[in-house]
């Protein structure tokens, strides 16, 4: 295989370009400066996620950090956005499973707007009842637009399958209808004060600035912030792979559309086989037209606009999915289809052309994904999260190609078989069986 | 040279070709406008622009079926296309080092795709699929009567996807004779932003595309929308468990003078848009607080196209449980009568305009978005739209707004739609087997 043009080698971030910085209190800064945009990116998470939430407060950790921008103790909602807005930036606070993440964007000279702010919603929210009820009501509204989407409602339904109800994973971390509504003002502050600390704290930054002045700023509006309350996360209660086929069918009279959502539970991202998982996922659904799923499900059989497949790969044992979509008449003829495409991954070798293809593609890839700030960014965040080494995506065209034929069987066979996974659909009533 | 200035050629078959050096990263974007979309489309034959677009990516002799994927894949590189009102476009976003494959796969397409038989089948099933997932969302349909209602003759009457019984019964030959019709190098736009030297990259441009002779077009579909004298309204029920609002006005072409002005009156009432407007929060434009804040609405925004012939200005809301339709209508309404009545503040328009500042660097940031933008804009009117955008927008003053929204913002230059839910009992969950 070829090696990397210098050229290319050059633009990817690394432990040379990449200052990296922790400070006293836990939270650890990374910077990249990219002087020829305008703009500078901050991206970053804080150990608070729907993890640490009980089943009965499910949507806790999404409610509480949706009202963190709603206002704080020095300044109200109008005024977090005035100030925002008023210079063409954005920031936004979100809740996920395993983190609260956060994300913002504005000109290089206004990063100190953008911490400044940041700094006062994780550390200072008020939960103003008025605005409280107002975001409330919008949650309760999104909730019921959900319950009318077919690729969500059969994605909840394949989560509530493959994982067990003690499991975080089998509920999704925006709630339900009942639960938001009963949910209390002090539900949500105590969840801040018992979660929200500066522990495990990652902040990246990349774009128009001196690294130095990154850093310094954090430390100035971060530096002193301590909670001797917040909680390491918990351990993830264990996830057994399927044992037999399971189908479950979520009726939404009026659609045009089913969704499928075929598949197990799959690797974390810490797994020594992620990267063959990775790879066979590519070749299964994700190369060129969506991979072989693309092929048979689209191109050959002209059944779904989309046919792709999806592997998580995050802290934990995150889904391993197929996901179609295709008229209501030949959900059988799809689900037939992705069963020939993941027998052929599971009992025959991917051939040597194919997956020189893939590495290619993955390792090609990279320059793209660079591009941006965003990218950029995205990427020194991975690299600090999972603990993959600030020279990991120099390492990474050799690890990818190390990879051989069998390696992607095993792991493929180790999560999938054709006679275990579970099929959720979603859409209009259907006839006949489709197993 | 970072970043460097664009260079207009014109081909001597009338192909015009930007360029655009960026060196802060080792990609190149190259794009392949062609200056027909849903606006050139006849009764009968709805959609065929875009159905073309995807019979695009079924194979030419050099490049067969599946070939292209997996070439583009394999360097790593990014491609698709999208139709749009005016324009279908296509392109590819690869590591510098790669890009001869994106102009030789443009150049090649542009006169040699097959338009297989088979294959045209195969793929009117997956449009189908393709407008049926559309169809799931409530939004859709909506969106689809109101244009049917905002436009009784001009074309941009009909969705950029088609109708569903033209997707059934347009033939191969409609599909192929579209293609041959419209896509000729005299009515493609070809531009290039990314790591490359102007000079060599103009020799390598002309060397494939050149030899690609010029093509009579046919003259342009194009029946002007008689003036609206009067509102109109539609209504969908369906299954759902939301309601949504919109008000459509009918908007001038991105040429005519006052498009700029109602682009900067869409800042103050909906938020930020335009090129990298998408970046911007939205939570402190007048509509927000008069509808969201009032808790009225779960969200509202406001939009307007830069198109060939005149359009619309929108305004979309999404009802808060609870609330009427009559409420947001009439809360809309105060909200533009307050705009027609008196001048928006000094503040509020150089809140819009600095908006439009960062907006126009954030999307100068990608190579990608830069491409686009420059196509779009040359097609429209002149790649230097683009560059004017912030520009022309700092020259708007609040007289010019209240200006547009006296002439633009009335009742009998509108079209209502609600889409109003029925029961459908919601999703039911079914039994595992």
């Amino acid at each position: 295989m070829a090696a990397q043009p210098s050229s290319i080698l050059s633009a990817i971030p690394g432990p040379d370009d990449i200052i990296r910085r922790e400070l006293p209190n836990g939270i650890t800064v990374l910077v990249r400066e990219n002087f020829s945009a305008q703009s500078v990116i901050i991206t970053g998470s804080l150990v608070a996620g729907a993890v640490f939430e009980s089943p009965e407060k499910q949507g806790l950790v999404g409610f509480a950090t949706s009202s963190l921008m709603r206002g704080t103790h020095n300044r109200t909602f109008t005024q977090i956005h005035e100030e925002l807005e008023g210079v063409g930036a954005n920031l936004r606070i979100g809740g996920g499973m395993h983190e609260v993440s956060f994300g913002g964007k504005s000109l290089g000279e206004d990063l100190p707007l953008l911490l400044n702010i940041l700094s006062d919603a994780l550390r200072h929210p008020s939960f103003p009842e008025a605005q409280v009820e107002r975001l409330r009501g919008e949650i309760m509204t999104g909730l019921k637009i959900r319950l009318q989407n077919t690729r969500y409602m059969a994605s909840r339904q394949f989560a509530r399958m493959i994982y067990p109800p003690e499991h975080p994973y089998h509920r999704f971390a925006d709630g339900e209808f009942e639960r938001i509504k009963s949910m209390t003002i002090e539900d949500l502050r105590s969840f801040h004060d018992r979660q929200f600390g500066p522990l495990g704290m990652l902040v990246v930054i990349v774009g128009n600035v001196k690294a130095d002045d990154a850093v310094a700023q954090v430390g100035h509006y971060f530096g002193d912030w301590l909670n001797p309350n917040q909680q390491p996360h918990p351990p993830l209660p264990p996830v057994a792979s399927p044992a037999e086929v399971s189908y479950a069918n979520v009726v939404i009279p009026g659609k045009s559309q089913s969704d499928i959502v075929l598949g197990v539970p799959g690797p974390s991202r810490y797994a020594d086989d992620f990267q063959a998982a990775r790879m066979a996922n590519n070749v299964l659904g994700v190369f060129g037209m969506m991979g072989r799923l693309g092929k048979n499900v689209r191109e050959e059989k002209g059944l779904a606009y989309y046919s792709y497949s999806q592997l998580e790969g995050g802290p934990g044992p995150g889904a391993w999915r197929v996901i179609a979509g295709v008229d209501p008449s030949s959900v059988k003829l799809a689900v037939e289809g992705i069963k020939v495409e993941l027998d052929r991954m599971l009992h025959e070798p991917v051939s040597e052309d194919d997956l020189e293809d893939n590495k290619m593609n993955l390792i090609g890839g990279l320059p793209l994904q660079l591009e941006s700030n965003e990218g950029v960014a995205g990427s020194i965040y991975n690299m600090e999260y999972y603990g993959l080494g600030l020279d990991y995506l120099r390492r990474y065209a050799e690890m990818i190609s190390t990879l051989q034929p069998t390696q992607l069987q095993e792991a493929m066979r180790r999560y999938w078989s054709t006679d275990a996974f579970a099929l959720a659909v979603a859409g209009p009533e259907l006839e006949g069986p489709v197993l | 040279m970072i970043n460097g200035s664009i260079t207009r050629h014109e081909l001597n078959n009338g192909m015009v070709i930007l360029l655009k050096e960026v060196h802060s990263a080792p990609v190149i974007s190259w794009w392949v406008m062609y200056r027909v979309g849903s606006r050139n489309e006849p009764t009968g034959k709805t959609g065929i622009s875009h159905w073309v677009e995807h019979m695009m990516f079924k194979g030419t002799d050099e490049f067969p079926a599946g070939s292209l994927d997996r070439m583009v894949d394999r360097v790593g590189g990014s491609w698709n296309a999208h139709t749009f009102l005016d324009h279908t476009a296509y392109y590819e976003t690869m590591p510098a080092d790669q890009i001869d494959l994106a102009l030789r796969i443009e150049a090649d397409r542009m006169v040699n795709a097959h338009f297989d038989p088979e294959e045209t089948e195969s793929e009117r099933t997956v449009i189908i699929s393709e407008r049926q997932g559309s169809e799931n969302s409530p939004t859709f349909w909506l969106d689809e009567e109101i244009h049917a209602a905002a436009f009784r003759v001009h074309p941009y009457h009909h969705q950029i996807i088609g109708d569903m019984t033209d997707l059934k019964s347009m033939t191969r030959d409609e599909l192929y004779g579209h293609y041959r019709q419209y896509y000729m190098p005299n009515n493609a736009i070809g531009v290039m932003v990314g790591a490359f030297d102007t000079d060599d990259m103009l020799a390598k441009i002309r060397a494939l595309y050149e030899s690609i002779p010029a093509g009579q077009l046919p003259r342009t579909f194009n029946r002007e929308e008689p003036e609206q004298r009067g509102e109109r309204r539609v209504m969908v029920e369906r299954e759902g468990n939301a309601s949504y609002v919109t008000l459509a006005y009918r908007a001038p072409a991105a040429s005519h003078e006052d498009w700029f002005k109602l682009a900067a009156l869409d800042s103050i009432l909906g938020g930020p848009s335009g090129p990298g407007g998408g970046n911007i929060g939205s939570k402190t434009s007048r509509l927000y607080r008069a509808l969201v804040e009032k808790e009225l609405a779960v969200s509202v925004s406001g939009g307007i196209s830069m198109t060939v012939d005149p359009y619309l200005y929108t305004i979309d809301a999404t009802l808060r449980d609870g609330r009427t339709h009559q409420e947001i209508e009439a809360a809309l309404d105060t909200e533009i009568s307050r705009l027609s009545g008196e001048l928006v503040s000094q503040a509020e328009l150089e809140k819009a305009k600095k908006q439009a500042r960062a907006a126009f660097a954030y999307s100068n940031e990608g190579v990608t978005g830069q491409a686009f933008w420059l196509a779009y804009s040359e097609h429209i009117e002149s790649y230097r739209l683009f560059g004017e955008y912030p520009e022309r927008l700092q020259a708007v003053t609040a007289e010019d707004i209240r200006d547009v929204a006296r002439k633009y913002l009335q009742p009998s230059r509108r079209t209502v739609g609600w889409f109003v839910p029925v029961e459908s009992n919601g999703a039911e969950e079914g039994e595992d087997e």
